[in-house]
């Protein structure tokens, strides 16, 4: 069949009059290291395309576009309205603010979290769906803060709900909290390609 | 909490409940609005406050009078400085402690600055409440401009803990003049560009004038203040009639309102805004040299007494009442907080109004829960 | 405003848990001094209104009137001092309870009120036995009375005479015990 080299349609050749092949397709993969992405089939028939796995791909998704439920409390929440306004945006991070937490992917608690508002807190949590993540914004939602100890005070919300990041500060600035969202971000990517079976070959698991 | 149902007047039908919960996007902090509605209408109203309730004033019985500062900063979290300004002055007035010139200048320009700022916070929620967002990224870059000056001046952007018993913590640095002149400057072309954006919208116009009125006698039956009564038609600013500090040297004006309603009270905070400006050229022009604070033991044993001192802070009335055993722990501190009784009045204000406007009317009134709840 | 004294000032002993309430304070000479003229005026139209109720204690504190009366009269005192022409106290700013049960066994409810006409200020307080903690509502005269009497009712555990609805407002409903209170284990934490 006549393979015309100028036509910009991309054309499969057949494996027999396939020109160039050193070794033989599928020669470059060692068990162990990963799949070498040049020696791939698909890199050469389609040479700008990037694979990865899909749950990279996915995590990549989520954490460029994470949705914040707006929970403000108390004094942190000033300084979080300060973080999504215009001199430290995190609008550029993908990170809105939405009312609801049925389209919320992370809760930011920001404030002091008080024993009465402990079942709005839990109920709220549970209306968002999977994948979701928290931040303890404050060092009143990490442990306490000034209010440590006093009676009508819950010690950190992580008495109620699991916590992802902590953010400390009494307010921690907004930088402190963008500083916090992309931890978060890091950490939903890496949490992604880590898996749990025993012996496994994955780079970090070995680092644990 | 449980909340009953109540059966309509007008009809055999049970009235709708509405629960602006406390996690609400517009409710200012964490505050439960129990709405009865029939139809559009609003039937009743019942407030539910005391989600942030923290046990300030307890654990001030247990902390010195140095360290009850910092507890107080966080009571109002937009206008810290002024309830700084509220404790030192009833601790001083305890002790009987005169305050240097240059220090209490200081204090009252870095108050009159945070009352913009925090102005420009309700300027900018007020806004995204109505529906426009625009006004909020307008509000916060001009917030943005004085909280870099206090970071000059303070250290912090928010919890100062600058203001301290006999006086300041220390000194401003040495350009701070020439700051305070180029921000105001900039604070007088944003105040008017603020002013136009949004005072003379018709859409804004039309959802906020005649929502909410009250008159000034009821108002102040329940205990409103600050600019709240002020555009009701009442004449009363602390910092006029019972003036604290050194209010009395400055010439500026107190805008009054006329019929009560919403717009009344979101203009007269944005002549405030103007009026502040006024304050803190004429102090700068002022600013003597000297001292910057009175000499104060570490460890500060006022004699046994009890004080009670109102100044006025961007929310209204803020009342401290201290009784002091003469330890060196205050045996009893109450603080009044002008949102609290402010808020009182939500449910007059909401009789004979749509729910629609529940949320623009909760906040004209500008609560922070904070000290509602303290 | 910072009162007009001497540099000599006023001679107070400071002694560990002293006489707690400014009840020392009744002479005529500091009366004078402590007060200024608009304060000493407020004092003389007071005194001669009040002379049917020969229980009540009239004294200064830093500047200020302080009128101590009892529980019972307190709905009568009130009314005078709401529609008096010389007074027009119309605006209540705040009520405190201050808690002496260890050294005297009593409550004490203050009452701060302002007159917005005159720009005068008072104080009234009122002992209640720590007992039975019983006040009359003053809610009838000035509304916003309203939820101060309810946080004093959550958290001091005094009860208001003629009024309904003392439901909890700062504290979650099943709280146990008096916060407020000095006999409340307040250094002792319950983990949630």
């Amino acid at each position: 069949m006549e393979i015309d080299q100028n036509s910009p349609n991309i054309h499969i050749p057949r494996l027999e009059g396939f020109t160039g092949a050193e070794k033989p397709l599928g020669a470059g993969y060692e068990p162990g290291k990963g799949n070498n992405p040049a020696d791939s089939v698909l890199n050469r028939v389609l040479p700008n395309a990037l694979t990865a796995k899909s749950d990279e791909l996915f995590a990549l998704a989520r954490k460029s576009s994470l949705w914040t439920l707006s929970f403000g409390l108390a004094c942190c929440a000033i300084e979080m309205i300060s973080a999504h306004a215009s001199h430290h945006d995190l609008d550029r991070f993908g990170v809105v603010t939405w009312p609801s937490p049925r389209q919320a992917d992370v809760m930011i608690v920001a404030g002091t979290v008080v024993k009465k508002m402990a079942d709005p807190i839990k109920l709220l949590y549970e209306q968002m769906p999977d994948p979701k993540w928290v931040i303890a914004m404050g060092s009143c939602a990490t442990n306490g803060g000034p209010y440590y100890k006093s009676y009508s005070v819950v010690m950190g919300v992580d008495h109620l709900i699991p916590v992802d990041v902590y953010v400390p500060g009494c307010p921690p600035r907004p930088e402190a909290l963008i500083y916090g969202v992309m931890q978060l971000q890091e950490k939903i990517q890496k949490d992604a390609t880590q898996s749990f079976d025993k012996g496994s070959s994955d780079k970090n698991d070995e680092e644990q | 909490m449980q909340v009953n149902q109540q059966v309509s007047e007008h009809s055999d039908a049970i009235d709708l409940m509405v629960n602006m919960g406390p996690q609400h996007p517009s409710t200012h902090g964490v505050f439960r609005l129990v709405i009865w509605v029939d139809g559009e209408r609003i039937v009743r109203v019942e407030p539910h406050i005391g989600y942030l309730h923290r046990g300030s004033e307890k654990i001030c019985e247990s902390e010195q009078y140095n360290q009850i500062v910092t507890l107080f900063d966080r009571l109002d979290y937009v206008g810290n400085l002024n309830n700084e300004l509220a404790f030192c002055l009833a601790v001083e007035k305890l002790t009987e402690t005169i305050v240097p010139e240059r220090a209490e200048y200081i204090r009252v320009i870095l108050c009159e600055l945070n009352r913009i700022a925090s102005h420009m916070l309700f300027y900018g929620v007020y806004g995204l409440d109505a529906g426009a967002t625009t006004p909020m990224l307008y509000g916060f870059r001009e917030r943005e401009r004085v909280q870099e000056l206090f970071e000059s001046v303070t250290g912090a952007r928010m919890m100062h803990n600058y203001i301290r018993i006999g006086g300041v913590k220390e000194d401003v640095p040495e350009d701070f003049e020439k700051n305070v002149k180029k921000l105001l400057d900039d604070l007088k072309k944003g105040v008017d560009e603020c002013d136009q954006l949004l005072s003379q919208n018709e859409m804004f116009l039309a959802r906020t004038k005649g929502v909410g009125v009250i008159s000034g006698e009821e108002a102040l039956d329940y205990g409103v203040t600050g600019p709240s009564l002020r555009a009701s038609g009442v004449i009363e600013d602390v910092r006029v009639t019972d003036p604290y500090s050194i209010y009395e040297r400055f010439d500026f004006g107190i805008p009054v309102g006329s019929i009560g309603d919403c717009w009344d009270r979101y203009f007269v905070r944005v002549e405030e805004m103007r009026e502040s400006i006024k304050i803190v050229e004429q102090a700068l022009s002022q600013l003597p040299e000297g001292e910057i604070s009175a000499k104060v033991r570490r460890i500060i044993r006022p004699p046994a007494g009890d004080v009670f001192v109102r100044t006025e802070s961007p929310r209204g009335d803020l009342g401290v009442y201290i009784v002091s055993d003469g330890s060196d722990k205050p045996y009893r501190v109450k603080v009044r907080p002008p949102s609290f009784a402010n808020l009182q009045a939500l449910e007059t204000m909401l009789k004979d109004t749509y729910i629609a406007d529940a949320v623009l009317v909760l906040g004209s009134i500008d609560i922070i829960m904070g000290e509602v709840d303290r | 405003m910072l009162p007009n004294l001497s540099t000599k000032g006023r001679q107070i002993k400071m002694t560990r848990n002293s006489n707690i309430s400014s009840k020392s304070e009744a002479e005529t000479s500091t009366v004078a001094e402590a007060l200024d003229q608009k304060g000493s005026n407020l004092l003389k139209n007071l005194k001669s209104a009040f002379a049917e109720f020969p229980e009540m204690v009239f004294s200064v504190s830093l500047g200020m009137v302080v009128l101590k009366s009892g529980p019972g009269k307190l709905q009568d005192v009130c009314e005078l001092l709401k529609t008096g022409e010389q007074f027009l106290f119309n605006y209540l700013s705040c009520i405190t309870v201050v808690d002496y049960e260890e050294q005297e066994e009593v409550f004490e409810v203050v009452y701060h009120l302002v007159s917005i006409d005159y720009h005068h200020k008072i104080a009234i307080k009122v002992s209640l036995p720590s007992s039975n903690p019983v006040v009359p509502s003053v809610l009838n005269i000035w509304k916003s009375a309203d939820w101060f009497e309810r946080e004093a009712h959550d958290l001091f555990g005094i009860q208001f005479d003629g009024r309904k609805n003392l439901a909890p407002l700062l504290l979650y409903e099943g709280f146990d015990g008096y916060p407020g209170r000095k006999s409340f284990p307040f250094h002792e934490y319950e983990e949630w």
